[in-house]
């Protein structure tokens, strides 16, 4: 078992997204009505080499805070640990 | 005078921000990102293209770049620092300017020949400008979108930071038809458009005298050149 920390990073709400909404006119396009909205967001996996201590945690929230998004256009929606089987 | 052009992995109109330098009569340097070295020069151009493939954000990894740690401090003692399209996203995420580039509204490419508005003459790229002067320069960008949040958006709009605005349309949907920025000091300027591509007659866009014959983005270089020879 590999520990992974997960950070998942979305665009503002309030921004629009253009990406999401060319999926979303795909959707409508195949018929779907069940959805009426899309937004595409990141999501990072980053290994950890070790053990993930609290420490470890707190550099993968500082790294997604002043890397892996900009406050300006995006939010960290979440950072958790993932325990992912590898061989 | 020097003026440094940097070139990221990725960078696509380095050689043509040096030309542009040349044609001011200044004298280009090529500067590489994975140095420390600024070489000695006076001013610096992050140029237009596409810095590690767009991959996290516009920009975002070539921010982080050896180089960009002494461009940032240059910048900040007062060095003319000219962000051009994806430089002006490097200078965004390097912090030298405020707000963030986000993709087209329409979500298309767009490439045309851009009339722009000066808004602000005083900067150390655009003093051979008036406030209020029309000039055309081509634009090309996927992620040309300019926001920044409501009380930032007020500063820079009530401190004269809006450099250059769109004229005719808004090609990319960004906030008050921003084009371009310059920070609080006026020695970091960034924009969308390209003027490097609008410095030679027979290279630039269409005029009313003769077609590519428009040179407006020339004064961007002869300005800096003057700004710098001055200050000497």
């Amino acid at each position: 078992m590999v520990p992974t920390i997960v950070v998942e990073v979305m665009p503002k709400a309030e921004l629009l997204d253009p990406a999401g909404k060319a999926v979303a006119g795909a959707l409508a396009r195949r018929g779907d009505t069940v959805f009426s909205a899309v937004r595409i967001g990141k999501r990072f996996e980053l290994t950890v080499d070790g053990e993930v201590t609290e420490a470890v945690l707190a550099e993968a929230q500082k790294l997604a805070d002043e890397l892996l998004s900009n406050g300006v256009i995006e939010d960290v929606v979440r950072v958790y640990v993932e325990e992912t089987a590898t061989a | 005078m020097k003026i440094g052009v940097v070139t990221f992995p990725g960078s696509l109109d380095d050689r043509d921000a040096q030309r542009a330098a040349r044609l001011a009569g200044a004298e280009p340097v090529a500067l590489w990102h994975g140095s420390h070295d600024l070489e000695g020069v006076d001013a610096i151009v992050l140029p237009g293209g596409f810095s590690y493939g767009d991959y996290l954000r516009c920009g975002a990894i070539a921010a982080q770049s050896p180089i960009m740690t002494e461009v940032v401090a240059a910048a900040n003692a007062g060095m003319p620092v000219l962000g051009i399209c994806n430089g002006f996203q490097i200078l965004v995420e390097a912090h030298l300017l405020p707000g963030g580039l986000i993709r087209n509204d329409h979500g298309d490419f767009i490439c045309r020949d851009q009339r722009l508005r000066v808004e602000n003459a005083s900067t150390a790229w655009t003093t051979g400008f008036e406030v209020g002067q029309e000039i055309t320069v081509p634009l090309k960008n996927g992620e040309g979108g300019f926001i920044v949040d409501a009380e930032t958006l007020k500063r820079i709009e009530g401190e004269g930071q809006v450099a250059f605005r769109y004229l005719d349309v808004n090609p990319n949907g960004s906030l008050d038809d921003i084009a371009g920025l310059t920070n609080e000091r006026g020695n970091v300027v960034g924009l969308m458009p390209h003027p490097e591509h609008a410095t030679e007659p027979g290279f630039g866009p269409d005029t009313a005298a003769a077609m590519r014959s428009g040179t407006d983005g020339l004064t961007f270089f002869t300005s800096v050149l003057r700004h710098t020879l001055a200050a000497a």
